[in-house]
């Protein structure tokens, strides 16, 4: 700092010496009066004295080479025992030497995550992800897909009529003329193939042996039902937030009966009943996976969480932003997509996030009708009478992994929060 | 400011005819028996005291409000619950609001060009050239690629009525658009609403700025109790008020 500053130009003086560096913030932030001392000091004692005694027991004295669990007893954490029984921890029951395939698979649905958090992939990469993904993972952990005829229809009539509709004022009459081909195609062929007219014909990729879901387990499971049921209740729970706030009171009454009833029951009773009750509604013949019914029970439940959260974010939007969408021409749809909602979820990132952090970790309840995630097949590791005694090794090992999963999770909304309101914002 | 020829609008066609109009909100009786033709190119100021109608009037132009009673015809369309009918009108009917509604998400450019393309199905180059031009009419064009919350509250308003402007409406309805502004910012607002009377553009305004209403206006309105009490050229109806109600209106807000 010199004297010859420019005349009008205040003066900056440095913070006293006492104020800066390391020193001064300990001063400011833990010793600042003498009771601030004091519970610092106390505290300091406390904290080290309980991770001190964990460090002796987690790692000093651990055990990671005990063949059996007689050879850990008397002595500090038995991590032995995770050596011992991490694959089926982590895979449960699947056939032991196919385990590479739910190995596989969990790191395709990561991957799949890892991308979908990426703004740059929300359009229709998004739909390729997910495509590709799914048929990694589910021929990973089936062996087998065998798609049937009518699925290749259906998925002609979908894209032929969505495209129709959503591209009708941009695309030109050549693509037009496509889409309309591809939905006679689909139409047509489904008719004839309910008819009885087209054969059951189906494509069969089988490069492996067939591993039911029954056998599945440990954290596909957990990522499979975690990630799909959220991937589905997301856009359910728009359509039931929207149909709360819609005009017609049919389409209201429905959706607040819906989510009330689900609300009002536990989750463990709604997978209950589509592992026990569904079956005897259905006539006799028809079923359905238990898993797959497991899977849709979780979709149903958290779409109608995820729903009053999306319903906060749009009772906080001011009226003038649905006025000055009307104003200006917006049909219903356009002003939900374009104004309404980019805006209400900005709002609702955080309680939303703490939704789906707590259906991650609700999928254990499935253990309920007899499905293995990853916390119930660290369970099964306790039960090896070679292995009595070491709960503590299985849960802290457990919670670690969800620790790793939700606090990504957690740094990522964090992230996302900051980046979308990037510019709004002064 | 310059005085203007009064014109003669007799043989102008009408943008917008109302008819016998009644609202209700609940019990209250907000708007009773409106009749109102609004021809080609007039500019009509409206003003009364708070509760009088006058934001509720405007705001059934473009079906904001629903009307339960009487007749709307805006441009040749009749407004009915027809949802076509309604998003039509809309189409050419731009709308300024007293708390601006820019839409918080979007940068200004986008603001503009989001109705037009999507609306209109007017490809997105010529959507942003309409844009930018627009944005240079109220200037600030520099400020294209800002958002909303970085702007005051003056260049807000001037980037709302862009955006209004931008889906090149023929009537243009303003509810009270300085009354949320800083009195420095009224000027700039005013400015440019001044700029678009004298070119031509069909507008009915909500407003208390009388100097406007000299300015630029062919037909000033006085509402009170949901009725029009007093419609006449804005020297006469300042000079001489004819109903006891607008002469009190008049000299509450003229004579400080």
């Amino acid at each position: 700092m010199t004297d010859s500053l420019p005349t009008g130009e205040r003066r900056q003086l440095a913070p006293p010496l006492i104020e800066r560096g390391a020193l001064g913030w300990m001063r400011r932030n833990l010793f600042s009066s003498w009771a601030n001392g004091i519970i610092t000091v106390v505290l300091v004692v406390f904290v080290g004295s309980i991770l001190s005694s964990f460090l002796e027991w987690a790692v000093f004295t651990a055990n990671v080479t005990a063949a059996t669990g007689s050879e850990c007893h008397g002595q500090g954490a038995c991590w032995a025992l995770i050596v011992e029984k991490y694959r089926l921890i982590f895979f449960g029951t699947f056939p032991y030497e196919q385990q590479w395939r739910p190995l596989v698979a969990s790191i395709t649905l990561l991957a799949m995550l890892v991308m979908t958090s990426d703004r740059r992939m929300w359009n229709w990469r998004l739909l390729v992800i997910w495509s590709v993904g799914s048929f990694i993972t589910f021929l990973m952990m089936f062996g087998q897909i065998h798609i049937p005829l009518s699925l290749f229809l259906a998925i002609a009539l979908l894209v032929g009529g969505v495209g129709m509709s959503l591209r009708k004022a941009i695309a030109d009459a050549g693509e037009m003329n496509a889409y309309r081909t591809l939905a006679a195609i689909g139409l047509i062929g489904l008719a004839l193939r309910i008819a009885g007219i087209l054969p059951a014909w189906s494509l069969d990729i089988a490069p492996l042996s067939y591993v039911e879901t029954g056998l599945w387990g440990g954290i596909p499971v957990t990522l499979i039902l975690a990630s799909y049921g959220l991937v589905f209740a997301f856009p359910y729970g728009i359509l039931l937030a929207l149909g709360r706030r819609s005009d017609l009171p049919l389409i209201r009454a429905l959706c607040v009966g819906f989510i009330e009833l689900i609300r009002g029951v536990p989750l463990i009773s709604l997978l209950i009943m589509a592992s026990v009750m569904l079956p005897l509604f259905l006539p006799s013949g028809v079923t359905f996976d238990k898993f797959l019914r497991a899977q849709v029970a979780i979709i149903l439940f958290a779409g109608a969480y995820i729903a009053e959260v999306i319903r906060g974010g749009l009772q906080s939007l001011p009226k003038g932003q649905y006025e000055a969408a009307e104003a200006l021409g917006f049909n219903y749809v356009q002003k939900t997509a374009l104004i309404i909602l980019p805006q209400a979820l900005r709002v609702v990132i955080p309680p939303l996030i703490n939704t789906f952090l707590g259906f991650f970790k609700d999928t254990s309840l499935v253990l309920i009708i007899g499905i293995f995630d990853f916390l119930n097949t660290a369970n099964q590791a306790l039960v090896d009478p070679n292995w009595a005694g070491f709960p503590a090794e299985i849960y802290m090992f457990a919670a670690l992994i969800y620790f790793i999963f939700c606090y990504s999770v957690s740094r990522y909304s964090k992230h996302l929060e900051v980046e979308l309101n990037r510019g709004t914002r002064h | 400011m310059a005085a203007k020829a009064v014109r003669d609008l007799s043989n102008i066609p009408s943008v917008i005819e109302m008819r016998a109009v009644n609202k209700w909100f609940g019990q209250f009786h907000v708007l009773s028996d409106i009749n109102l033709d609004v021809k080609e190119g007039e500019k009509i100021v409206i003003c009364g005291p708070s509760g009088s109608g006058k934001s509720t009037l405007i705001r059934c132009i473009n079906r904001l409000e629903e009307h339960q009673a009487g007749d709307i015809v805006v441009d040749g369309v009749t407004l009915s619950n027809d949802v076509k009918n309604i998003e039509a009108i809309r189409r050419e009917v731009g709308m300024v609001f007293q708390s601006f509604n820019l839409f918080p998400h979007l940068t200004i450019l986008e603001n503009l060009t989001l109705a037009p393309i999507w609306v209109k199905k007017m490809p997105k180059k010529d959507a942003e050239e309409i844009a930018m031009g627009l944005l240079n009419r109220v200037r600030i064009p520099e400020q294209a690629l800002k958002y909303p919350g970085q702007l005051s509250g003056g260049q807000q308003q001037r980037v709302a009525i862009a955006r209004a402007l931008c889906m090149q409406p023929k009537v243009m309805l303003f509810d009270e658009p300085t009354s949320s502004l800083d009195p420095e910012m009224v000027k700039e607002v005013l400015d440019v609403m001044i700029e678009l009377a004298g070119e031509g553009m069909t507008m009915l305004v909500v407003t208390h700025e009388m100097g406007f209403a000299r300015a630029v206006a062919d037909r000033v309105i006085f509402m009170d109790f949901g009725e029009i009490v007093e419609q006449n050229e804005p020297e006469e109806f300042f000079a001489n008020p004819k109903n006891e109600r607008t002469k009190l209106f008049l000299s509450q807000i003229l004579h400080h």
